[in-house]
């Protein structure tokens, strides 16, 4: 909720809060906030500091981290008011996304040339549903998007992304259920350029970066797409679900060496979840957060900004009152 | 990760060992290491906090500070208080007396509700009965269709009315064709919904209302975080949830939200999910469960199983004779038929975290042959030569050489490094106190015997077991770490995704 207010897309009217959405909710952010009203900086705040950061899943290292350099600070800086030392946190969280944001790669859509999203995680993350989001966002931009049913697994995962494919008028590529993924990619990837549209989104089968065959198969689709298309996909992208825990952390590591993950997306950040294990994500892996999603809606997805996000991890609730 | 914690507390008692005297400072010390590991399992903050505040009352009332093996008991108390807050016994599902018994199940989106329904009715079945599956999810794009080709795969009836009838009717109308047609349970998959959705948890409540279902289960996703707990106690403040389904167990989520879930809400844990294919369900087994939020492996069963029946005598009589210097082979050789008895040697090395850890450093291999002979060499000796080693002369040495079918220059070296062991222990019975503990009874086997090859922090560990002195109760061998996380069964309906997934 805090999200969906934050991050409101920016080519649309800013989505209506349906009144049955709305909760009553005790956002710990909204205690960091309380927390530095107390009048000095002493042991017990960071304790507190403490309890927050690891609540919203940030883990404990990067929690650790993030409160050593604000010590750090402190002491260097001279700091005696908590209220400046609140400053001097979040600059410290803002800095670390933004040193990960850094590393995204400029978007080139070129004529001729289709733009290929992978898009990949672990199993009802939110893959299927963001790349409705993304084909919307795209469409928004007047681009051409097409979509391809990589997921011949998951019973019906085929005729999902068929409904979104009706519904947003885009074209999908599709097999039967249980058909080879690099085959269906394979007629993407032709079919994309048959039609010379701008932009080519390829759903995968949630897997579990444990299964060694499901992290092959993926090495194996991209290599279907880079046979087209050699310095495609030009985003592999991974839906990481608000609500992972410390888990979030190896999936980032393992599908980014199975498949070279560019970005990521953190899906349901209109629940109560933090997507707190981004900070751990960027601060190991330097892997941009770019988008969001916080709805179920094609248009709840959103760009990822820091500042944003941390100033509503900050004061999250306190407009909602 | 794996096998951090006890690798971690190894080296804390290591370090405390050194000291000589455990305090209560020390316990503290080990006990943020096991919090830290619980937080990196992701049981929630405050539950982890609750939880260590128990087991530091444990571990203090339980003379750890006076135990030989502080790591291990530190480490047993808090596998024990896991077990204990997951639930140690089973909750079987709740018939209704008037069938159809109503199956709910409920949960965020994406945690594995509809599968689930599909895995539910798949094991009922398996137990003679005859589900109903019922499509109430009218919102995600083909929801419907997905449970439907579950159950045509898996030859489950499904009732559905599409997309445009309420819920609440739809579940309403699937009761009344399972008693007409005597279908039993009825297994409801339902839309997945934020807790804090209002006009989709009133859904819920409406169903809960007209079908009063026997069972409410919410399923969730083992690599959930911190908000599991928020999550779970408002799906059970509306709903008043009777059980838990905790899937994707099949990766490697530490699923500490699982533990947060139930000592919050105190709802069972039922089942467990450990696989996409519909055959993938488990009946939930508290052991594992605690075994790997810390974890672990598999080391805790054999841990505790040993603990349980090291006698106190035994452990006092042994360490009096090796700090009396009265330690002789016989004394080993006992030793060392107990740790065999635990199962093959290199298995059950594998097991033991420092052991484990010494091992994947050194990449050092021990082969059960070595302790063949070893064992084959003291066996061929007489009571009298075990006794008083010294006694062995040129002539014994050959004797027992052939009779061991070793080699000279083996019976040479288990003697002389026996030799060298008994020094250390002298040494240690001088320095009163010392010995007591563990910290003075570890240079005892790393002195000199026939492990050295294992280094410092095999041996360690191997006396952090209470292995060394104390010695292994006789028992089923020791299970395999892999042994946790059981394979799939290959029936029939396993083979026909098997080409695709696995
Ligand atoms: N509240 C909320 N729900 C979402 C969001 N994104 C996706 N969902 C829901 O999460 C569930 C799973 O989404 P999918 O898009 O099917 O996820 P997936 O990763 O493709 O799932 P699999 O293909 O089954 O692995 C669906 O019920 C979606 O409606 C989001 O941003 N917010
Ligand atoms: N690896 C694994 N995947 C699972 C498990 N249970 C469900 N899934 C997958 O998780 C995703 C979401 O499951 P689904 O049943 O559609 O979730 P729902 O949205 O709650 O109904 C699908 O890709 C399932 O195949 C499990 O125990 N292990
Ligand atoms: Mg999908
Ligand atoms: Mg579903």
């Amino acid at each position: 909720m805090i999200f969906s207010r934050f991050f409101r897309r920016q080519t649309q009217p800013e989505p209506k809060i349906e009144a049955g959405l709305r909760k009553s909710r005790r956002g710990i952010f909204r205690d960091i906030a309380a927390l530095f009203e107390r009048s000095e900086i002493d042991e017990e705040l960071y304790e507190d500091l403490e309890a927050l950061l690891i609540q919203a899943d940030l883990g404990v290292e990067t929690t650790v981290a993030l409160l050593d350099n604000l010590r750090q600070r402190v002491r260097r800086e001279g700091i005696k008011d908590p209220a400046e030392a609140r400053e001097a946190l979040r600059d410290e969280m803002v800095a670390l996304l933004e040193e990960a944001t850094r590393n995204r790669k400029v978007k080139i859509y070129q004529r001729g040339v289709p733009f290929v999203t992978l898009v990949v995680g672990v199993n009802g993350t939110g893959k299927t549903t963001t790349i409705a989001k993304l084909a919307r966002y795209h469409q928004d931009q007047g681009r051409s998007v097409m979509l391809v049913a990589g997921d011949t697994f998951r019973a019906a995962a085929i005729d999902q992304l068929k409904v979104w494919g009706e519904r947003l008028g885009v074209p999908v590529i599709s097999h039967t259920p249980g058909a080879d993924p690099g085959a269906v990619v394979f007629d993407g990837m032709q079919a994309a350029f048959n039609r010379g549209v701008d932009i080519l989104l390829i759903d995968t089968a949630g897997r579990l970066h444990t299964k060694y065959n499901l992290m092959e198969e993926l090495k194996k689709v991209r290599r279907v797409i880079q046979r087209h298309v050699p310095e495609a996909p030009q985003e592999v992208l991974l839906v990481i679900d608000a609500t992972t825990g410390q888990n979030g952390l190896v999936q980032a590591r393992m599908f980014t060496e199975a498949a070279g993950v560019t970005d990521i997306a953190i899906a349901k950040l209109d629940g109560t979840a933090k997507g707190g294990i981004a900070f751990a994500i960027a601060r190991e892996l330097g892997t941009p957060i770019s988008y969001v999603g916080t709805g179920e809606k094609v248009t709840d997805l959103a760009e990822f900004d820091p500042e944003t996000y941390v100033d509503a991890l900050f004061f999250g609730d306190d407009e909602e009152a | 990760m794996f096998e951090a914690l006890t690798d971690r507390l190894t080296d804390v008692f290591q370090r405390i060992g050194r000291k000589g005297r455990l305090t209560e400072q020390d316990v503290d010390e080990a006990l943020r290491e096991v919090r830290r590991a619980l937080l990196e399992a992701d049981v929630n903050y405050r539950v982890v906090k609750d939880f260590i505040a128990a087991v530091r009352e444990q571990a203090i009332g339980e003379d750890v500070l006076r135990s030989l093996t502080p790591a291990q008991q530190v480490i047993s108390i808090v596998h024990k208080e896991l077990v204990r807050v997951l639930g140690s016994e089973r909750v079987p599902l709740t018939w209704a007396s008037q069938p159809p018994t109503v199956i709910l199940l409920v949960g965020l989106q994406g945690s594995g509700k509809t599968t689930h329904v599909a895995k539910l009715g798949h094991h009922l079945r398996g137990e003679g009965r005859q589900p109903l599956l019922v499509a109430a999810d009218i919102y995600r794009p083909a929801a419907v269709e997905q449970l439907r080709t579950l159950g045509r795969q898996h030859d489950l009836p499904v009732y559905d009315e599409g997309t445009q009838a309420k819920p609440v009717e739809i579940v309403k109308h699937a009761i009344k064709l399972a008693r007409e047609r005597r279908l039993d349970p009825v297994i409801v998959d339902t839309a997945g919904r934020l807790q804090i959705d209002e006009r989709m948890m009133q859904e819920l409540e409406e169903i809960k209302a007209a079908v009063r279902p026997s069972e409410i289960l919410l399923v969730a996703d083992a690599m959930t975080g911190q908000e599991a707990v928020s999550v779970a106690e408002e799906f059970h403040r509306r709903l008043q949830l009777t059980g838990l389904i905790l899937t994707k167990m099949d990766g490697d989520a530490r699923g500490g939200a699982a533990l947060s879930i139930r000592s919050v809400v105190g709802v069972p844990i039922k089942f467990i999910g450990t696989g996409e294919r519909v055959d993938a369900l488990e009946p939930f087994y508290p052991e594992r469960l605690a075994t790997r939020i810390l974890g672990m492996g598999d080391v805790l069963s054999l841990i505790e199983k040993a603990q349980q029946q090291i006698s106190q005598e035994e452990s006092e009589r042994l360490q009096e004779k090796v700090l009396t210097g009265t330690f002789n082979l016989e004394d080993f050789l006992n030793q060392l038929q107990q740790i065999k008895r635990m199962g093959p040697l290199t298995q059950l090395l594998e097991m033991l975290p420092g052991v484990g850890q010494a091992l994947r450093q050194q990449q050092v291999q021990i082969s059960d042959d070595e302790y063949k002979h070893i064992e084959a060499i003291i066996l061929s000796m007489t009571p009298e030569e075990r006794r008083h080693p010294d006694i062995i002369n040129f002539s014994r040495r050959r004797r027992i050489a052939r009779g061991s079918g070793t080699s000279m220059a083996e019976v040479n070296q288990l003697l002389s490094q026996f030799k060298q062991m008994q020094r250390v222990m002298a040494q240690l019975g001088d320095m009163a106190g010392v010995g007591r503990r563990r910290g003075g009874l570890r240079g005892l086997l790393g002195g000199g015997n026939p492990l050295a090859g294992l280094g410092d922090g095999g041996l360690d560990a191997l006396m952090s077991q209470g292995m060394v002195p104390g010695g292994m109760p006789p028992g089923p061998s020791a299970r395999h770490p892999t042994a946790q996380r059981p394979k799939p069964k290959a029936g029939k309906k396993a083979k026909k995704h098997k080409k695709k997934r696995h």
